[in-house]
């Protein structure tokens, strides 16, 4: 297996691990919205999607893990990257001309990945662990929609919710590009699609899960 | 006729050697908005030899664009603010009177500077070194359009080859990446018949010299693409990503 490990730790490998790992979470994030959005029928729809989900428990945990290690992967290689890279360039130019030939989202993935990373953090502790870990089963059987309306009548908490998923939408709008042009999909007449693709869909992540702490929060938790 | 002379302000990175500190010292010129990038620091250098100082080192050959020997980082641009034209072919008129203009080597861990604004982009040669080239056996000279080659793709080929390797892109790129110039190199070889038994071998040998000189990876800013003086494609730096995943998958090496 000394071929993979090679392979896996070129400069192209650690790309193609950047690119595999994005486009998972890119579909995890579907699944995700899609369930989310629930929320807005209603405390019935919710916690039934909810409940759903317990009732497939050993799946969802089966799942959970590669889906961990996908995170880790992503989080790990791309802050290696980072640190990599800056090591190629010990000595810094006066005046960077960055914004003249490149996009700011290209540049800035390691800000809003971090951002984004801090935003998991703090997503976790609150809701999955509320969800999995906290009270009786039998108890929390339809609590869910109130654990996340009670959340989204914090202010602050509101607030880093949709920066963070602002600058998600910003990462993204990259990534999603980023891992065609990585696999080798670079193609004149499909590649401006895929682009645009990408734009849309990032932005269909960004207001779809800022809406949902927007609109608690307007509603008071009603 | 023409226009009048501008005035500007050079701040221009001056270092003695490699492994010596160096620092930004300024230059007051007049020159004409006529004259060349280059020609200006000719006159700059007449006038510091005369001072009996050290002229500023910068490397150029034929000053027209095609031998990839020139590259200045203009204020933050290599090769300048004018897309797809070699530092020789900048000329002042594109610059205003009273500018400020930064001018710096290119800077990368895998091309340490010799002096001055002069770079060592030897790591580029070792790359070609590795998998540049195509292997001909000896024997009869073939006829010529012997191998039928569909237009566009030799139009790709050729556009690929046209990277002059001036080392722009790793100039540009955040990461100090060379993906540009070694994926144009695969490229050329690769899309071409001629190319085929090696393609793999290729990509592989030049990706392991190109990592081993300390290049950056590519995060795909797009940054070398922008800033390349023959417009050189990013397709190109897919279709290498390809090339050498496929070739990593299909090896019969262990």
């Amino acid at each position: 297996m000394g071929w993979l490990y090679e392979s896996l730790n070129s400069s192209i490998g650690k790309k193609f691990i950047m690119a595999v790992t994005g486009i998972s979470l890119i579909l995890f994030l579907i699944f995700h919205l899609a369930g989310n959005l629930t929320l807005f029928a209603g405390p019935e729809a919710f916690n039934g999607y909810v409940e759903k989900l317990e009732g497939i428990k050993p799946i969802i945990r089966i799942i959970e893990v590669p889906l961990a290690l996908v995170f880790i992967f992503h989080i790990f290689n791309g802050v290696r990257l980072w640190w990599e890279n800056r090591k190629a360039r010990p000595e810094k130019y006066a005046v960077n001309g960055q914004s003249k030939n490149t996009n700011v989202f290209s540049r800035t993935m390691i800000y809003s990945g971090s951002i984004v990373f801090i935003f998991l953090v703090l997503h976790l502790a609150t809701f999955w662990v509320a969800f999995n870990f906290t009270g009786e089963p039998h108890e929390k059987a339809y609590a869910y929609y109130g654990v996340v309306a009670d959340w989204f009548q914090h202010l602050w908490y509101v607030a880093v919710y949709v920066v963070a998923v602002i600058l998600l939408g910003f990462h993204l709008n990259h990534g999603f590009q980023s891992a065609f042009q990585t696999f080798g999909w670079n193609h004149k007449k499909y590649f401006p699609i895929i682009e645009k693709i990408g734009t849309i869909y990032a932005i269909v992540m960004s207001v779809g899960f800022a809406s949902m702490p927007i609109y608690f929060y307007l509603n008071g938790g009603s | 006729m023409s226009a009048a002379n501008i005035n500007l302000k050079l701040k221009i990175w001056r270092q003695e050697g490699p492994n010596v500190v160096g620092n930004f010292t300024d230059y007051d010129v007049e020159v004409s908005p006529d004259s060349s990038f280059l020609e200006m620091l000719d006159e700059l250098n007449n006038s510091l030899e005369k001072e009996g100082k050290d002229p500023v080192a910068f490397e150029s050959d034929c000053r027209e664009g095609i031998c990839g020997t020139c590259g200045l980082v203009i204020n933050g641009q290599p090769h300048g603010p004018v897309p797809k034209i070699a530092t020789c072919q900048l000329h002042m008129r594109n610059f205003n009177n009273g500018d400020t203009i930064w001018i710096e080597p290119f800077r990368a861990k895998a091309f340490p500077i010799i002096k001055d604004l002069m770079v060592d982009r030897a790591a580029f040669d070792d790359v070609m070194y590795a998998g540049g080239f195509v292997s001909v056996n000896t024997g009869g000279v073939p006829d010529a359009n012997e191998i039928p080659i569909q237009k566009d793709v030799a139009a790709e080929a050729f556009d690929a080859a046209a990277c002059i390797g001036c080392g722009a892109c790793v100039a540009a790129c955040k990461n100090a990446s060379a993906m540009l110039f070694v994926s144009a190199k695969v490229s050329q070889f690769s899309l071409l018949p001629q190319g085929q038994p090696e393609k793999y071998e290729r990509v592989q040998q030049m990706v392991k010299v190109m990592d081993e000189k300390g290049f950056g990876s590519c995060t795909n800013t797009y940054a070398c693409e922008a800033e390349c003086p023959k417009g050189i494609s990013v397709k190109n730096i897919s279709r290498m990503n390809r090339d050498y995943l496929v070739s990593k998958a299909v090896s019969k090496t262990v």
